[in-house]
C-alpha cells in the first residue's frame, strides 16, 4: 500500500504520549489523534462534496449560463432561477412523471419483495438456495448493462418480446417500438428499475424474517392463530421497521433514477417526453447550458430527498445511540 | 416451518411460484451471455436463438480489438483502482477515529455522514462539473477518482466502524499488558481481525466506481477519457442499436467482473442494515 503518497502525511499510529485506558470517555486533551485519522476522509469531502455544495446553492442564485462558463462574470439574480423554474410547466411535468414512475416502481418492488421472501422461507434447502443464487445475480447485474439488456429484450425488430406476443396473439408485433410511447417507455423503464431492485428488498425482508423466534411462531399456533393471523399479529411487528426503512430507501433510489433512463433514451425513446428529474438536471446543464436554473432544480431535489430521507437518519441514530 | 401436513397442491404452487423468480431473475443475465455468443446473422434472424448453437466468440474478439473500448476499459480500471486504495487507507483510518476514540463533534461527523449519503449526485453534477473545470480537472482520471473516493468515503468509513466495533478494545488492551506497544497491539491484533471488513468495504468501492454513471457522464466527455459505461451508452446510440451481438459482448465484459466481487461480499450487504433496524 506504498503506492499513495497522500498517505504517508496521515500517521496511523495516534502518538505515544496517549498512554491512558483509550475506552475512558473522559479525555480534557483536544483530540488530536482521531482529528489526525479522520483529517484525510475530512478533506476529501470537504473538498469534492462541501465545497461544490456551497458553489451549487451560490450558483442556484446567480446568472449561470454559456456566457459564464466561457468566463464572464456571474451575477446574483436572487430567487430568479428558483422562479423561473417553479413557474416552468415542464417542471411540473418532469417532477409528476418521476413521481408516478417511483410510485409505480417501489409498490412493485415491496410488494414483489416481500412476497418472494415469504415465499423463500417457505421452500426447501434446494430451492431456497436456487432462488437465492438467481436474486444474487440479478442484483450483481450493473444497472447500465441491465438496461441494455432489457433494451435488447423490447427490440422493435428482434426482440424477444414482440416474437414471443406474435407467437401467442397469431398477430403480427414485429416492428413494434416499445420506447417511442412515453407511457410503455415508463412500462419498460419500471420493469427495468424493479427487477434491479427486489433482490434487496426480498434478501433484507428474508433476513429479518429468519429473525422472528420460531417458539413465539409455534406458541401462537398452538393457541389456535391461524396463518394469516400469525403474519399480521407477530412477524408483521417484527418487519415494521425494516420495511419502513427499505421502502425509505426505494423512494430515494427511485426518485432520482438516472442511467436507466438514460440509456434507455439512446436506444429509443423520446427524450423530450421520459425525462424524470435526474435526466431533466442533466438536460438543462449540460446540454442547455444553464448552469443556474440546473442548480435550482438540483436545490430543490436535494430538499426533498433529504425531506423523505428524514425517517431513515432518524432510525440510523437511534441504533447509534 | 410447522410440521403439519400441507396440501399438495400450495406445495406445487409455492414451487412453481419459485420457479418463475428463478427464471425471471436469471434470464435477461443469460440471454446477455447467449446473445454475446453468437454470430451477428444469428442475432438479426426472426427466431431466436434459445442457446448459442451457432457458437462464436467473434464479438468478444471485435470487442477487444476496439481501440475505443480498450481506452474505456484502461480509464475505467485506473479510475476504480485508485478510488479503491484511496478509499480503503482514507475510510481505514477515519474507521478507527470515529469508533475507537471519543470526542465532543463525534456525533455530529455521523449525522454528516449520513446527509451525505442521502444527497443524489444527480443534484451535484452541475456543481462538481463547474469545481472540476476550475482546477482543470475535467477529462482526467484523478479528477473522476478524487469525486468517486468523496461520494464513497462516508459509506465505506461507516461499515468499517461496524466492523472496527466488533473487535473488542479489550483484544487490545490484552495485548498491551503483555509487552505489545499501542501501535504493535492495533496492527498484530486488530488490524488482521479487520481484514474481511477491508474486503467487504473494497468490493463496494470498487463496484461503485466500475459502474458509476452520472459523474463519469458529466466529467469524461472527450473521446478518449470515457469510462466504460459511459462508452458502452455512447456505442448503442451510435450504432442506432442494431449491433445486438457486439453490444451484449461489451455489456458482458462490463458485467462479469461486477458480478464475481459481487458474489464475495453479497451478505455484507444486507445483514448491517437488517440487523440494525430490526432491533430498532
Amino acid at each position: 500500500m506504498t503506492t499513495v503518497p497522500a498517505e504517508a502525511s496521515a500517521p496511523p499510529a495516534p502518538p505515544p504520549t496517549s498512554r491512558p485506558d483509550p475506552e475512558k470517555p473522559k479525555r480534557r486533551r483536544f483530540p488530536w489523534a482521531p482529528l489526525a485519522l479522520l483529517t484525510p476522509a475530512l478533506i476529501m469531502l470537504a473538498v469534492f462534496i462541501g465545497w461544490p455544495l456551497v458553489q451549487l446553492v451560490i450558483m442556484s442564485f446567480q446568472k449561470f449560463g454559456r456566457a459564464q462558463i466561457f468566463g464572464a462574470p456571474p451575477e446574483f439574480i436572487g430567487i430568479d432561477n428558483y422562479v423561473a423554474v417553479l413557474t416552468d410547466p415542464e417542471f411540473w411535468a418532469v417532477l409528476g412523471r418521476s413521481v408516478a414512475l417511483c410510485v409505480v416502481s417501489v409498490v412493485a418492488t415491496m410488494l414483489l419483495g416481500v412476497a418472494i421472501a415469504v415465499m423463500m422461507t417457505k421452500l426447501g434447502a434446494v430451492m431456497r438456495t436456487a432462488v437465492s443464487v438467481s436474486l444474487l445475480l440479478a442484483w450483481a447485474m450493473p444497472a447500465l448493462t441491465a438496461t441494455i439488456v432489457w433494451g435488447w429484450i423490447f427490440d422493435t425488430q428482434y426482440g424477444l418480446v414482440n416474437w414471443v406476443l406474435t407467437q401467442v396473439t397469431g398477430q403480427n408485433w414485429v416492428g413494434h417500438s416499445w420506447l417511442i410511447d412515453p407511457a410503455s417507455f415508463y412500462a419498460v423503464a419500471a420493469i427495468i428499475i424493479t427487477w434491479g431492485a427486489i433482490p434487496f428488498v426480498a434478501f433484507s425482508t428474508y433476513a429479518a424474517l429468519s429473525q422472528v423466534p420460531d417458539e413465539v411462531l409455534e406458541a401462537a399456533s398452538l393457541d389456535g392463530a391461524g396463518g394469516f393471523a400469525r403474519f399480521r399479529l407477530i412477524v408483521f411487528p417484527y418487519l415494521r421497521s425494516i420495511l419502513l426503512v427499505l421502502l425509505v430507501l426505494q423512494i430515494i433510489w427511485d426518485l432520482r433514477v438516472f442511467a436507466q433512463i438514460y440509456a434507455l433514451q439512446s436506444i429509443g425513446g423520446v427524450r423530450a417526453e421520459t425525462n424524470t428529474i435526474g435526466v431533466y438536471i442533466y438536460s438543462v446543464s449540460m446540454a442547455s447550458g444553464d448552469l443556474g436554473a440546473g442548480g435550482a432544480i438540483s436545490v430543490v431535489l436535494v430538499v426533498i430527498l433529504l425531506a423523505i430521507s428524514g425517517y431513515w437518519i432518524r432510525t440510523m441514530l437511534k441504533e447509534e445511540s | 416451518m410447522t410440521a403439519r401436513p400441507r396440501r399438495v397442491m400450495s406445495r406445487v404452487l409455492l414451487n412453481v411460484a419459485a420457479l418463475v423468480v428463478i427464471v425471471s431473475s436469471l434470464f435477461p443475465v443469460y440471454w446477455m451471455v447467449n446473445t454475446s455468443l453468437l454470430p451477428a446473422s444469428a442475432v438479426r434472424s426472426t427466431t431466436p436463438h434459445w442457446w448459442p448453437d451457432e457458437f462464436t466468440l467473434s464479438n468478444y474478439q471485435e470487442a477487444l480489438t476496439d481501440d475505443s473500448l480498450l481506452n474505456a476499459l484502461f480509464n475505467s480500471v485506473a479510475v476504480t483502482g485508485l478510488t479503491l486504495v484511496v478509499t480503503l487507507v482514507f475510510a481505514f483510518l477515519g474507521a478507527i477515529a470515529v469508533s475507537r476514540f471519543r470526542f465532543r463533534s463525534r456525533t455530529s461527523f455521523i449525522v454528516a455522514i449520513l446527509v451525505i449519503q442521502m444527497i443524489p449526485a444527480e443534484a451535484m453534477i452541475v456543481s462538481v462539473f463547474r469545481v472540476l473545470d476550475g482546477w482543470y480537472l475535467l477529462n482526467t482520471i484523478i479528477g473522476l477518482s478524487f469525486v468517486y473516493i468523496a461520494t464513497v468515503l462516508p459509506f465505506t468509513i461507516w461499515t468499517l466502524r461496524g466492523f472496527v466495533n466488533g473487535v473488542p478494545a479489550d483484544l487490545e488492551e490484552a495485548a498491551m499488558i503483555d509487552g505489545c506497544s499501542r501501535t504493535g497491539a492495533f496492527w498484530r491484533i486488530t488490524f488482521p481481525l479487520l481484514a474481511p471488513g477491508l474486503i467487504a468495504t473494497g468490493v463496494f468501492a470498487f463496484i461503485q466506481a466500475w459502474n458509476e454513471f452520472v459523474f463519469a457522464l458529466v466529467i469524461m466527455t472527450r473521446p478518449d477519457s470515457l469510462t466504460l459505461p459511459i462508452w458502452l451508452r455512447a456505442f448503442v446510440q451510435a450504432t442506432k442499436a442494431t449491433d445486438w451481438a457486439l453490444v451484449m459482448a461489451a455489456s458482458t465484459i462490463m458485467a462479469i467482473p461486477v458480478i464475481v466481487f459481487f458474489l464475495f461480499v453479497q451478505h455484507r450487504m444486507t445483514s448491517g442494515l437488517v440487523a440494525g433496524a430490526v432491533k430498532g
